[in-house]
């Protein structure tokens, strides 16, 4: 098969002698189809992405390999021709639209000029448009050329951006988690275009992204990346079917599916930064098959049940299979009072409505997830619940008591006992303090226990979240975002509160630490007894954690009922289509040919 | 044959080198180790040091004619820097005239820091009523020059040594109230400020507590700024005849009183304009240097390529 693009031994340090930032990258993509790039924050697809274009972020240097486009080296261009290159031969499709987009520019123009920069490339810049226009479902009318990023809806924006790589008809296009941020129905749509782009122009495309189940679906080989190596490549449905590398493994443990009820599996540990490396395997410290070679020897690639693997040990790990649990089902809700009862809440922003009579009830001990989009209201309900939305009507009670509105009017005891846990845990830890202070605060604010009696529980409550006691005079920054939302979740847990509300914790979190997060608050709901609200706008990860859903859309409950059943008999139209658009990875049994160990 | 030897748990370096930002004092330090900074902390120590040893070793009474000299005598062996316009001598005059700039000036700068960050801080965590009523008496001042507004003060006050102090503070405290109110209204929409709320704090424990120590850049540059506009304003106004009462030395009294001897004695002149400068030049690069450091600018690559790593990692 020709390769139209083809990448050998890329490297990226940062500075011209400085450690490198990945390695070793090699890939060929042919026309017409699609590279899935996946990883973690930090394994350096992004980087890759950049250099495929010869660019680099400030500090960063490319110092060897080749990215043969067509057969010419793009490294190896002159600044102006490699200028000509870009936008033309090779486009970009950035993360977020609304930031890529120039606000103070219609879209028409904006397109257009993308063709102006590169005379020659089009024949016709009129006709190219309204044919780019189409192709990406947008009508090429004069009204929408005429609009500003800022008239359109994220999925629109995300498709004017589409247009604009596609517009010069480029032989690679790089798309960097082009679908972050939108809904999963546009998301669906937005890769639906990618895809048959591609297609129809014999286009190679590179689709970077830390969402397994999006790429499994789009592409046709898929490279893992881990502390800036591929670590595995291969066919898209062998990957993920049959994962050899054991990090491939561990992620694809990790990502809840919203059909199969099984126990996700988190990665301990985190990923080595660059120059942190280390001399061999840069999994190792987290491999449950390392050995004592893992730690010396850097493992070269070995083809391996039709994949290239990048472990010593692929021989041997390809004989046995991924253990998959089954989902632990948690303690049954107990009957009696519900611990939370919301009776037709009614909640606006000045006077734009944001909830209407939203009513539901949160057993003893039981966890009530409330999935929902973007803009369905979820965030504000937790918050009116919490008391920090206070522009809202109805009724909600806690174990028979009613709730003051704001926070301000609620007392001490009850605000004790219903604890929030943010969504970012990079903002909601204050940065100037230790851990041991955002944990004293809590207590000193809560309780008069001594200095002693407060420092006692405080490491009690790291050591329930898998903290030692040395994360006491560390600060925020020096944390991962794992651990700083466990630290979240001990501050929430230290004064012993009744209900846990949890607003999206795990989005901001790599998919391998969202399940050991998930893991950690299922543990302590059972051990103590909490009555918990899990927010969320990720359906799959429901079933991992709740014994009921209430899905909102449009601020209005579209369906409620146990788990299982939203999940597998969905009632409502609306959560049909959720459940239909939700990216699923690709069972294991879907075109993987079988291999014998 | 395999080597029976027990997996070595790869060890990581928990000693990771960070920015040390959390220390007191460590992004000054680390400030003054750049180029700018040295030069600014240097340029700055030498008129300190000029002002705070100079009134133990001058070689006459600062205050006291000098004996048989003339008026603007030209620099010679007895008088170094020559004699004045009351044939007093210069050199003597300028190691004594600066404290009291230096005090008035350090005085004026931190009561601008207090008052102004006191009004930017509530105003922007409180918003509403208070926000509109502290922001509003912050756009009239402001809509005066800074030294005719402490000059208006002055009218009303007097021309005491405190009052100008005092008359120089406020009018700084509106322009530290504008950057400290722009740099609250970010922080109070931070999850670490509601969480603190859902806590039950006080909202001046909030501000205190949780809000003021994420401005401890932003207030340190101002104070550098600030004390560079105090040293102009208060040697303007000891110019304009608003500073020490006559027969005391002060280096904007001096080249007011010194000014018709300029073709006689430039030296009267120039030498209390120039540690005047100095110090003006001196603080504002320093602080230069500290925001550049605070931004992160004049950090090492290596350094950059990480905070831009955590920026993609906070973009998530």
């Amino acid at each position: 098969m020709k390769h139209r693009l083809e990448v050998t031994g890329l490297e990226v340090r940062m500075g011209r002698s400085g450690p490198d930032v990945v390695r070793d990258i090699s890939f060929a993509v042919p026309a017409g189809e699609v590279l899935g790039l996946v990883g973690e924050s930090g394994s350096g697809k992004t980087t890759v992405a950049l250099a495929l274009l010869g660019h680099t972020r400030r500090g960063l240097r490319i110092t060897a390999g080749q990215v043969l486009l067509d057969g010419t080296d793009l490294l190896a261009l002159n600044p102006r021709d490699l200028r000509a290159a870009r936008g033309a031969r090779v486009s970009y499709v950035p993360q977020d639209p609304s930031s890529a987009l120039n606000p103070t520019l219609r879209v028409g123009t904006q397109i257009r000029e993308v063709m102006r920069v590169h005379p020659g490339a089009v024949a016709s810049a009129g006709d190219r448009m309204a044919e780019v226009m189409r192709e990406v479902r947008l009508d090429p009318t004069p009204e929408m050329l005429r609009r500003y990023p800022h008239q359109l809806s994220g999925g629109q924006q995300q498709r004017i951006a589409l247009a604009m790589a596609f517009a010069c008809r480029p032989s690679l296009i790089v798309l960097d988690e082009p679908t972050t941020g939108l809904d999963v129905t546009t998301q669906r749509h937005v890769l639906d275009t990618v895809r048959s782009l591609c297609r129809s122009h014999g286009v190679a495309a590179v689709y970077v992204s830390h969402d397994l189940a999006v790429v499994s679906g789009l592409v046709s080989d898929v490279a893992v990346m881990y502390a800036g190596r591929v670590v595995e490549i291969g066919p898209v449905a062998r990957l993920f079917g049959e994962p050899v590398h054991p990090y491939t493994r561990g992620l694809i443990g990790a990502v809840p599916s919203p059909e199969r009820a099984e126990a996700l599996t988190g990665i301990d540990g985190q990923q080595p930064r660059p120059g942190r490396r280390g001399a061999g395997c840069s999994f190792a410290a987290r491999c449950g098959y390392a050995i004592a070679d893992c730690t010396t020897i850097a493992p070269e690639q070995v083809t391996v049940a039709g994949r290239s693997v990048r472990c010593l040990r692929a021989q041997d790990i390809q004989a046995t299979h991924p253990q998959r649990l089954p989902a632990v089902t948690g303690p049954p809700a107990v009957a009696g009072t519900p611990t939370l009862s919301v009776r037709g809440v009614t909640a606006s922003y000045g006077s734009t409505p944001a909830l209407s009579g939203i009513s539901l009830e949160v057993p003893p001990r039981g966890c009530v997830a409330v999935v929902g989009e973007s803009g369905s209201g979820k965030t504000t309900f937790a918050r009116c619940v919490a008391g920090l939305h206070s522009n809202w009507t109805g009724e909600i009670t806690l174990q028979g008591t009613r709730l003051a509105h704001g926070a301000r009017q609620r007392d001490k005891d009850v605000l004790r006992r219903v604890q929030y846990i943010f969504q970012n845990p990079y903002t909601s830890l204050n940065p100037r303090k230790t851990v041991g202070q955002i944990i004293d605060q809590q207590l000193k604010q809560f309780t008069g226990l001594s200095r002693r009696d407060r420092s006692a529980r405080a490491v009690g409550v790291l050591e329930d979240v898998s903290l030692g006691p040395d994360f006491l005079s560390r600060y925020p920054d020096q944390l991962s975002g794992g651990e700083r939302q466990r630290v979240a979740i001990a501050r929430a847990l230290v004064v012993q509160p009744e209900l846990l509300i949890c607003d999206e914790v795990t989005s901001s979190l790599d998919v391998s630490v969202q399940a050991i997060i998930v893991g950690l608050l299922r543990r302590i709901q059972a051990e103590r007894h909490l009555a918990m609200i899990f927010i969320t706008h990720n359906l799959a990860l429901v079933r991992s954690i709740a014994q009921s859903a209430v899905v909102l859309h449009q601020g209005t409950v579209a369906e409620s009922g146990p788990v299982e059943q939203i999940l597998e008999h969905p009632a409502n139209p609306y959560t049909q289509r959720l459940m239909e658009d939700v990216p699923k990875l690709r069972p294991p049994s879907s075109g993987a040919r079988a291999s014998t160990g | 044959m395999i080597v029976n030897a027990p997996v070595a748990p790869a060890a990581q370096p928990r000693h990771v080198r960070r920015i040390r930002r959390h220390k007191r004092g460590a992004m000054l330090w680390s400030a003054a180790r750049t180029p700018r900074g040295m030069i600014g902390l240097v340029l700055a120590s030498l008129v300190v040091l000029v002002a705070v040893i100079g009134p133990f070793v001058t070689p006459y009474s600062p205050d006291a004619n000098a004996p048989l000299a003339l008026d603007f005598a030209k620099p010679s062996a007895q008088f170094l820097l020559g004699t004045d316009v009351e044939a007093r001598d210069v050199l003597s005059r300028v190691l004594d005239g600066g404290w009291v700039l230096l005090i008035m000036a350090a005085c004026a700068t931190a009561l601008g820091i207090v008052g102004g960050a006191a009004a930017g801080v509530s105003a922007a965590y409180l918003r509403g009523a208070s926000d509109g009523i502290i922001m509003r008496t912050v756009d009239v001042i402001l809509s005066f020059p800074q030294l005719v507004f402490a000059l208006l003060l002055l009218s009303l006050l007097g021309p005491r040594l405190w009052l100008i102090t005092i008359a120089v503070g406020v009018s700084h405290a509106p322009q530290v109230a504008r950057v400290l109110r722009a740099a609250t209204l970010d922080l109070s929409e931070r999850d670490f400020v509601k969480a603190a709320e859902l806590q039950g704090m006080r909202p001046a424990k909030v501000m205190w507590k949780e809000i003021l120590p994420n401005l401890v850049s932003p207030l340190m540059v101002e104070a550098g700024l600030r004390l560079t506009y105090s040293t102009v304003i208060i040697a303007g106004l000891a110019f304009l005849g608003f500073g020490p009462p006559p027969p005391a030395a002060s280096w904007g009294t001096m080249i007011n009183e010194n000014r018709e001897g300029l073709a006689l004695n430039p030296w009267a002149v120039i030498v209390p304009a120039l540690l005047i400068a100095l110090l003006t030049i001196g603080t504002n690069t320093f602080t230069d240097a500290f925001a550049r450091v605070a931004i992160g600018i004049d950090r090492q690559p290596e350094e950059a390529a990480l905070i831009e790593n955590l920026g993609q990692e906070l973009g998530k």
